[in-house]
C-alpha cells in the first residue's frame, strides 16, 4: 500500500487553511485537505466576518491592507454574502478624538481610504447612535462576508483544481515529510498546519492562547444600521492584555440582522454563554446605541480566538521541522486576514520573493 | 368602539375586533396579510400559538411582535408587512 | 424585579392549573405563568364567541395564593430561578420548586405550497379562530392526524366555518381499533362521540392526506390524496396537522433528562411527576402526548409533590398510570404513513424563517453543518418548525436548545448576571 503523495498537505479547513489550500492548489500544487469537522466550522463559523482596517500594530495593519484588496475579488462572489458597509469608528470624548486625526492618516499612510467625521456627519451616518458622540472615523472600503459559506467556496475551488478533501480525518503526528491521520492512514508530502485553536495539538512549541468572545444576533431590522459601528477603545481592546474586556461592535448583516459585539476574556475556557459578560457587552452597547434595548435577540454563542503572546499570526516555516509550515494564531482578523496568509505562505514555500515583510509574523521568534 | 369592541389601527385602517380578539385576528378582519419571507413570499400565521413566528408585525412602534400572542387594545396602532 | 415562589408553575393550560390548584390548596405560595396573555394553554384556550367549558372554568377559578403570571414569556434559567420577559420587561422568578407544564406543539410536515396564507396547522386554526379569527362562512379543509382533527374541525363548525371534510392519514382499521379500544377510557369515549355528533354531515376520510397546495397570494385550491385517487377541490383554509410534539426546551435548558419511544423527546418523569432535576417536576403533553385527562392528573400529582405533599400524590398514581396508557393507544394508531415524508419536493422549502428549501441539505450529514452553509434555523422560531419537521422526517435529531430559549429583548438578556447561568452543555 503506497502512502498517497501531495505537494502540500494543509492541516484544518478554516477560513485560513481553506485560503491556503485554494492558493496553492491555484498555483498548481497537488494539495491535500484534512478537517475533521465542518468545514470552517471553528472559530470561523463563531465570528463577525468583518474586513477591517485596524490601527495601532504596522505588522497587523500591513498583513490587512494586503488581504483587503484581494477580499474585493470576493464582492461579486454569491457564496460571499459580501456587503460593502464601510467601517464606522465613534470616539466618545476628548481622549478619543485626539487620536482621530492620527488614525485616518495612518490609515491614508497605508493606502486605506479613510476620513474624520465632525458629530453632525456622525448622526448623518448613524441615527441611532445615543447623543452628545464626539465624532469618528469613517473606512468606506471596509466590508462584512459569510464565512462560513467563503470556506466552503475556497474548498470546493480548490477540489475543482485538483485538491484531495480527507473530511471528517484529524491529524494525529507529525512525521518527517509525512502526516499521520486518526485512522492510521499517512499522508506524504509537505505539511501546512492551519489548525487555529487547537495548534497545541501538533505544535505544542508556539504558544498560543484562547480568547473567549461573545456574540449576539438580532432579528431583522432592515435599515437600523448602515455601517459596522466601532467604539474607539476596540482596538484597544484586542491589542491590550486585560483578562476581561468588552467593546462595542455592532454590525449590519446582509440579511438585516444585527450582529453584536464584542468581549474578549483569557481566563474563560468553558464555552457556555456567560451572563455576566453578555451583560457587560450589551450595556456597552446600549451606551452608543440605546434603541438597540427594544431589539430582539435570537440568539448568543461564544468562540475562541486564537491568540499568539504578540497577536500577530504566526506564517511561515516552523524552525528546526523541516517542510512544515504553519498560518494560525489570527485572533480576532482571521478572515480580514486570511487572503494574504495564504499568498504569503506560498511565497515561502515556493521560495518567492515574499509580497510583504514576513518578518514580523516569523514562527523563528518565539524563541528570541 | 362598542363595550365588547375595540377599534385598533392596521396599516392606518380602522378595525373593529371583540374583546380577546388577537392582533392576528383583527389583521384578519381586514384581510392583509401579514409580513413577507427573506425572499419576498407572503405569509399569514400558521401555528396560532407563538411557535411559528410567520405573525410578526409592529405594535405601537415596536417591531417584530407576534401579533397571535398579543391581544387587541383600544388605539393600537399596529403595521403589517414591515 | 424578583418574585419568589414555593412552587412555580410554567404553563397554564390543564395540567399546570391542576399543579397550581394542588399546591395552593396545601397552603404554597404558587406562581403560574404563561406566555399566552391569557390562561388555558390550548385545549382550554380563551374563545371570543363563547364561554369556556366548565372544567376550565372551575380551574381558572381564582385561588388564594395564586399568581397568574400570563404575558409571561421564559427567556433563561438559573439557580433555582426563571429570567422571564413580561410586556418587554425582565422578571426574575425565584422558586423552591418548579412544574413545568409546557404542553406541546402540533408537527407540521412540508409539503408543496405549505407556506401560502390560508394554510394553517388544524389545532392552529382551531387556536386563530377561539382568538376571533373571522371564519363564518369560509370553506376549510382539516388535514393531518389525530383525534385533534375531530376537536379543531367541530370548534370551526361552531364558529360558522363550513368543513368540507376531515382528512385523517391513518387507515379506517386504525382509526376503528382505535375507537374500540377508546372504550377503556369512557370519558373520552363519550367526548369523541359529541364530536362525532357535531361534525354530523362533515365527511370523515381515512389514509388521505394533502399533498399539495396552491394558489397565488393565496390559497384557492389543494390536492387530496386517498384510497380512491387524487382529488382537487377549491377551500379557503386548509388547517393540516400531524398530531402534536412535546414542547421540552425549557426542560432541556434546565438539564432534565428527556426520553421516550417515539421521534420526539419527552420531559423524562417518575410516579411522582418528579424530573432528574431535583425540584424540578413535570406534567401532561410535555411528558408525552396523553390529552387532556392525562394533564389533569398528572398536573395535580406534579403540584402536590413539588409542595411536599407525597401521600396524596401516591394515591393517584394508579388513576394516572390508566390515563398514560391512554398515550401508548394514540401512538399505536395514528402513527404516521412513511408517504407523508415524500410529500416535499426538493424545492419545498424546510426552513421558512430563512426561505432554505430541503434540497439545500443534501449535501449535509450533520445537522449543525447545514446550519452554517444554508441557515436552516437560525431564524426566530428557533428551529422549532423546521428542526421538528426534519427530526420526524428521519434527516436530523433535534438541536439542544440554548438561552434565550424565546426571542427576547437584548434589554432583557442585558439584566440577567451571574445567577443566571444556564446549564449549557457545550457548543
Amino acid at each position: 500500500m503506497s502512502t498517497p503523495c501531495f505537494d502540500l498537505i494543509v492541516i484544518g479547513a478554516g477560513i485560513v487553511g481553506a485560503s491556503c489550500a485554494a492558493a496553492a492548489a491555484d498555483a498548481g500544487l497537488r494539495v491535500a485537505i484534512v478537517e475533521p469537522g465542518p468545514i470552517g466550522g471553528g472559530v470561523t463559523a463563531a465570528g463577525m466576518g468583518h474586513l477591517v482596517a485596524m490601527v495601532g500594530n504596522p505588522a497587523e495593519l500591513a498583513l490587512a491592507q494586503y488581504s483587503l484588496g484581494f477580499w474585493d475579488n470576493w464582492a461579486d462572489r454569491p457564496e460571499a454574502e459580501f456587503g460593502r458597509c464601510g467601517t464606522l469608528w465613534v470616539a466618545r470624548g476628548e481622549t478619543d478624538a485626539a487620536s482621530l486625526a492620527t488614525q485616518v492618516q495612518r490609515l491614508r499612510d497605508a493606502g486605506i481610504s479613510a476620513e474624520t467625521v465632525d458629530a453632525t456627519g456622525l448622526y448623518q451616518l448613524e441615527p441611532e447612535l445615543a447623543p452628545g458622540l464626539y465624532g469618528g472615523m469613517l473606512v468606506p472600503h471596509d466590508a462584512v462576508v459569510y464565512a462560513p459559506r467563503v470556506t466552503r467556496a475556497l474548498v470546493q475551488d480548490a477540489q475543482a483544481r485538483g485538491a484531495q478533501l480527507f473530511s471528517g480525518r484529524s491529524a494525529k503526528k507529525l512525521a518527517p515529510r509525512q502526516v499521520i491521520l486518526d485512522d492510521g492512514s499517512r499522508l506524504s508530502g509537505p505539511v501546512l498546519v492551519a489548525t487555529g485553536n487547537a495548534l497545541a495539538e501538533l505544535l505544542p512549541q508556539l504558544p498560543l492562547r484562547q480568547r473567549k468572545g461573545h456574540l449576539l444576533i438580532t432579528d431583522r431590522y432592515p435599515g437600523w444600521l448602515r455601517h459596522q459601528v466601532l467604539e474607539m477603545g476596540y482596538a484597544d481592546s484586542a491589542h491590550g492584555d486585560a483578562d476581561s474586556s468588552v467593546a462595542f461592535n455592532v454590525q449590519p448583516r446582509p440579511t438585516g440582522q444585527l450582529l453584536i459585539g464584542s468581549s474578549r476574556e483569557f481566563s474563560a475556557t468553558d464555552s457556555a454563554v456567560s451572563p455576566t459578560m453578555l451583560r457587560r457587552m450589551l450595556e456597552r452597547a446600549f451606551d452608543y446605541m440605546p434603541g438597540l434595548r427594544d431589539l430582539q435577540a435570537l440568539r448568543s454563542w461564544t468562540g475562541f480566538r486564537p491568540c499568539t503572546p504578540d497577536g500577530l499570526p504566526y506564517l511561515g516555516a516552523v524552525p528546526e521541522l523541516p517542510d512544515v509550515w504553519v498560518a494560525a494564531g489570527h485572533e480576532g482578523l482571521g478572515v480580514t486576514t486570511a487572503p494574504g496568509s495564504a499568498l504569503l505562505l506560498l511565497d515561502l514555500i515556493l521560495q518567492r520573493t515574499p509580497a510583504i515583510d514576513p518578518t514580523p509574523y516569523a514562527p523563528s521568534r518565539v524563541a528570541a | 368602539m362598542t363595550a365588547e369592541q375595540v377599534r385598533l389601527m392596521i396599516n392606518g385602517h380602522a378595525v373593529d375586533a371583540p374583546i380577546g380578539a388577537s392582533v392576528a385576528a383583527a389583521i384578519a378582519m381586514l384581510d392583509v396579510h401579514v409580513r413577507r419571507s427573506p425572499s419576498g413570499e407572503r405569509r399569514a400565521p400558521l401555528c396560532g400559538m407563538g411557535v411559528c413566528f410567520e405573525c410578526r408585525v409592529r405594535i405601537d412602534g415596536i417591531a417584530q411582535q407576534r401579533a397571535c400572542m398579543v391581544e387587541a387594545r383600544e388605539g393600537m396602532q399596529v403595521r403589517t408587512d414591515d | 424585579m424578583t418574585e419568589r415562589y414555593d412552587v412555580l408553575v410554567v404553563g397554564a393550560g390543564p395540567a399546570g392549573l391542576a399543579a397550581a390548584k394542588a399546591a395552593a390548596s396545601h397552603g404554597a405560595r404558587v406562581g403560574v405563568l404563561d406566555a399566552q396573555p391569557r390562561a388555558g394553554g390550548q385545549v382550554w384556550r380563551h374563545d371570543v364567541r363563547h364561554a369556556p367549558a366548565r372544567a376550565a372554568r372551575k380551574a381558572m377559578s381564582a385561588l388564594d395564593g395564586v399568581d397568574w403570571l400570563v404575558g409571561h414569556q421564559v427567556v433563561a434559567t438559573g439557580q433555582q430561578r426563571l429570567l422571564v420577559e413580561a410586556n418587554g420587561k425582565p422578571v426574575s422568578l425565584d422558586y423552591g420548586s418548579l412544574v413545568l407544564a409546557t404542553g406541546a406543539r402540533e408537527l407540521l410536515l412540508p409539503f408543496p405550497g405549505w407556506t401560502l396564507p390560508g394554510v394553517t396547522g388544524a389545532g392552529g386554526l382551531q387556536s386563530l379562530v377561539k382568538q376571533g379569527w373571522p371564519i363564518a362562512g369560509k370553506r376549510v379543509v382539516v388535514a393531518g392526524s389525530g383525534p385533534l382533527l375531530l376537536a379543531a374541525a367541530a370548534s370551526l363548525r361552531r364558529h360558522g366555518a363550513q368543513v368540507l371534510g376531515i382528512y385523517e392519514q391513518a387507515s379506517s382499521q386504525s382509526i376503528h381499533a382505535f375507537a374500540r379500544q377508546l372504550l377503556r377510557w369512557p370519558g373520552r369515549a363519550i367526548q369523541a362521540a359529541k364530536l362525532r355528533a357535531q361534525l354530523a354531515g362533515v365527511p370523515y376520510h381515512f389514509g388521505s392526506w394533502a399533498s399539495v397546495a396552491r394558489g397565488g397570494d393565496r390559497l384557492r385550491t389543494i390536492e387530496l390524496h386517498g384510497p380512491h385517487g387524487t382529488q382537487t377541490i377549491a377551500c379557503d383554509h386548509l388547517a393540516v396537522g400531524y398530531g402534536l410534539v412535546p414542547n421540552t426546551e425549557l426542560a432541556s435548558l434546565l438539564g432534565c433528562a428527556l426520553g421516550g419511544h417515539g421521534k420526539h423527546p419527552q420531559v423524562r418523569v417518575d410516579e411522582l411527576m418528579h424530573t432528574s432535576v431535583d425540584q424540578v417536576y413535570a406534567a401532561g403533553e410535555a411528558c408525552g402526548i396523553g390529552g387532556l385527562a392525562t394533564a389533569r392528573i398528572e398536573g395535580r400529582i406534579a403540584g402536590l409533590a413539588a409542595t411536599g405533599i407525597d401521600a396524596e400524590a401516591r394515591t393517584l398514581m394508579t388513576r394516572r398510570g390508566h390515563e398514560r396508557r391512554f398515550a401508548a393507544l394514540l401512538q399505536q394508531h395514528f402513527s404516521l404513513n412513511p408517504q407523508l415524508y415524500q410529500l416535499a419536493t426538493p424545492e419545498t422549502l424546510i426552513c421558512r424563517c430563512e426561505d432554505v428549501p430541503l434540497s439545500a441539505l443534501d449535501d449535509f450529514a450533520d445537522a449543525r453543518e447545514a446550519k452554517l452553509a444554508t441557515r436552516c434555523g437560525m431564524g426566530a422560531c428557533q428551529g422549532r418548525i423546521c428542526g421538528t419537521a426534519l427530526n420526524e422526517l428521519g434527516r436530523f435529531p433535534r438541536e439542544s436548545p440554548r438561552s434565550p430559549i424565546f426571542p427576547a429583548r437584548l434589554a432583557t438578556l442585558a439584566s440577567a448576571d451571574s445567577s443566571h447561568s444556564d446549564l449549557d452543555r457545550g457548543l
